[in-house]
């Protein structure tokens, strides 16, 4: 058995079903064990998208995604899926072909320095210099990237280990880190802690993140939340982790998110923080959320509790295990009138908007959107103004609301609902973009294809960086620089080129059957809306 | 700003060193010195790292060093309840009437002289970092040719809260 061989057998037993990725010499060993195996490879069509594909497979899996590029430019290619991973605390395994270790240094062909250029956007990487370390090294790997806070850990061989003997391979049924154990279960003092202000709020709230879906968490948290009467707000992240009807659920924080859940959150006299690292843009002024209130943040990473603010307590843990154990406890906790104030404000601090009815209104399209989905569908936003669209108005039934909230990387959608649905292959999968993000990511129509993965796409086209000439309208004021996108490719053609399904919208008089009709299609269809240019989130 | 010296307990691992200083730079630490070394047991290493900074940031420096996956401990030695001890090397130039005077700063010191020339010579010193900055103070009048500090190494007192090693 080889190297290469040795990486695959690892792969199975991590129980992997598809490797994304782009070949080149120094991977071509793996790349060749891996025709002798079960595991799918998934031909990306460039490396940034293997990472974010692998992502999406994550997300909604629970499992590790994987992902496998060759030296150099691949290498670096994948740096900013990696960085998106890290940013949004996904569990991914990248798998980097290197140069001959003996040439490593010299700068040859290809080469790059890919663990130490990815040092600060991984949670760790290995080097492997002896093709017998391969099993240890993998079983780490994927238990370091799965476990406490998660995140890519990055895998770089170079191509003489891969084709170096492996004398006995031997996974590893457990591993063996001396130096990282990371909390899982809160600390019973502290939980008790937690119960004793519960008790005594008046106005309490959880701010739930998107830890609480990493955990699996969200029966756990709901259940609690809906004993105890707490309303909840989320971060972007957070989206889906309650039902966004659930009456105990009221919305988005942040400068881009709800008045009334802001409002909410710093009317509150005790706030938990569970899964959320406290970022600028979902907390913009972090002493408000210590004014007048206590403060819980509950995260599996210590280093969040007190990064952004100081917490009242600190509890440190997995948030499954700790909504576990605060549901054991039995206590009374009584505020009617703190609920209907919610609901109030729920009522009355409604954004209004005031669309042109000459083009489609992207607000009331996305509602409208989410009502046809079926309940358990996967929703992936990209990055721009369609991002603070889909977070406002897209309604989370039993499904999952994707996109990065921590990296905000461009071009995520695409990949990211690719990777999602190989995972889930029962299940509706939608990815709604702009006309920017669309064309980072548009080369990936070709994989949809080749693989047979029916993502739906929806392209919210207002010819502009909407995102950025929004911020150029009101920043300076409406000197508009490098932010006009004319010259993108007549997206019918385009989908025609592909041999896809087109659809375009241009007003909303027939959103309701076009969207029935794009929901419809068993094929991946693209779906262009046309949007007011000058519109605003 | 408050000097603070951490001791690291690490994974002997290629990479470790670059691991821990890349932290302390991306994210705005500041590390006056850095010194490391393999311990009793060859698969640990320990490192002594001089720092400054508030306790908030105190807090976070531990907190993200320790969230390192090589990092086995980290903890912060406390001046009253901790040895620290720096080693310095220095070159002084010396003509034979300079020579007596430096002799006699080094006994008072107690330190060593290690290389004698006919115009130069070298004197190493160990002792905590006040010692070897007042040494240099001293060596004012004389020309220091070249200097080279080890930066702080440090161990806690006592057997209480020993890691290992």
């Amino acid at each position: 058995m080889l190297g290469a061989d040795a990486i695959v057998k690892c792969l199975e037993a991590e129980n992997v079903d598809y490797v994304f990725g782009y070949p080149g010499v120094a991977i071509c060993p793996f790349y060749n064990s891996i025709l002798n195996s079960e595991i799918q490879t998934i031909l990306i069509r460039t490396e940034q998208n293997a990472a974010h594909a692998a992502s999406g497979l994550a997300r909604v899996s629970g499992k590790v995604g994987v992902c496998a590029v060759t030296s150099g430019p691949g290498a670096t290619n994948v740096i900013t899926g990696i960085a998106t991973a890290f940013a949004d605390s996904i569990p991914l395994v990248c798998i980097t072909g290197q140069v001959n270790s003996e040439l490593l240094g010299s700068d040859v062909f290809q080469e790059a320095d890919i663990t130490g250029a990815v040092e600060s956007f991984v949670k760790y990487s290995y080097l492997v210099k002896d093709a017998n370390e391969i099993p240890r090294i993998f079983k780490e790997a994927f238990y370091i990237a799965n476990s406490g806070r998660k995140g890519p850990v990055l895998i770089d061989i170079p191509i003489d280990v891969q084709n170096a003997p492996v004398r006995k391979f031997n996974y590893p049924e457990s591993v063996n880190l001396r130096t990282y154990k990371p909390t899982i279960k809160g600390h019973a003092i502290q939980i008790r802690k937690v119960i004793g202000e519960l008790s005594k709020a008046k106005r309490p709230i959880i701010c739930a993140g998107g830890g609480v879906l990493l955990s699996d968490a969200e029966k756990e948290l709901r259940a609690f939340a809906q004993k105890y009467k707490i309303p909840v707000v989320s971060t972007m992240m957070g989206i889906g982790v309650m039902p966004t009807r659930h009456p105990m659920y009221y919305g988005m924080v942040g400068n881009n998110g709800k008045p009334y859940a802001n409002r909410a959150m710093n009317e509150s006299d005790l706030l938990i923080m569970v899964g959320a690292r406290v970022a600028d843009r979902a907390v913009s002024q972090p002493d408000l959320i210590t004014e007048n209130k206590v403060l819980v943040h509950i995260d599996v990473d210590p280093a969040e509790i007190g990064k952004n603010v100081g917490a009242a307590i600190p509890l440190v843990g997995d948030a499954k295990h700790i909504f576990e154990d605060l549901s054991k406890e039995e206590f009374t906790c009584e505020h009617e009138e703190w609920i209907s104030l919610l609901d109030h404000y729920r009522e009355t601090m409604q954004k209004k908007r005031h669309p042109d009815p000459a083009y489609v209104d992207p607000a009331e399209f996305i509602r409208l959107l989410s009502e046809q989905m079926e309940d358990d569908a996967v929703y992936v936003a990209d990055v721009g103004q369609n991002q603070i669209w889909s977070c406002s108005y897209h309604i989370v039934k039993d499904g999952r609301f994707l996109t990065t909230g921590g990296m905000g990387t461009m071009g995520y959608s695409i990949p990211a609902a690719m990777g999602a649905r190989l995972a889930c292959p029962a299940k509706q999968v939608v990815a709604v973009c702009g006309d920017g993000s669309f064309q980072m990511s548009m080369m990936e129509l070709a994989t949809m294809r080749q693989f047979h993965i029916p993502v739906k796409i929806i392209v919210l086209k207002n010819n502009y960086l909407g995102m950025v000439r929004q911020y150029q309208h009101f920043t300076y004021e409406d000197r508009y620089s490098v932010v006009d996108l004319s010259g993108s490719p007549d997206l019918e053609k385009l989908a025609m080129a592909y041999d896809m399904k087109f659809m375009r919208l241009h007003t909303m008089e027939k959103a309701e059957e076009t969207i029935a009709g794009f929901l419809a299609h068993d094929e991946s269809v693209l779906l262009e809306c046309i949007i007011d240019p000058m519109d605003l989130v | 700003m408050h000097k603070k010296v951490l001791q690291l307990l690490v994974d002997n691992t290629s990479g470790v060193l670059s691991r821990i200083s890349g932290l302390f730079s991306r994210r705005g630490y500041n590390i006056e010195s850095i010194t490391a070394g393999v311990t009793a047991d060859p698969r640990y290493t320990r490192i002594t790292i001089v720092t400054s900074g508030d306790d908030v940031i105190l807090d976070q420096i531990k907190k993200q060093v320790a969230k390192l996956v090589d990092v086995r401990d980290i903890k912060e030695l406390k001046p009253n309840e901790s040895v620290y001890r720096e080693l310095a090397m220095i070159k002084v130039r010396t003509n034979a009437e300079q020579r007596q005077g430096v002799i006699s700063v080094v006994d008072i010191f107690r330190a060593k002289i290690v290389d004698v020339s006919k115009d130069s010579l070298i004197v190493e010193l160990t002792g905590n970092q006040d010692k070897i900055d007042a040494f240099i103070d001293l060596l004012d009048g004389y020309e220091i040719l070249e200097l080279a500090r080890t930066g702080l190494a440090g161990l806690g007192r006592g057997t209480e809260n020993v890691t290992y090693l």
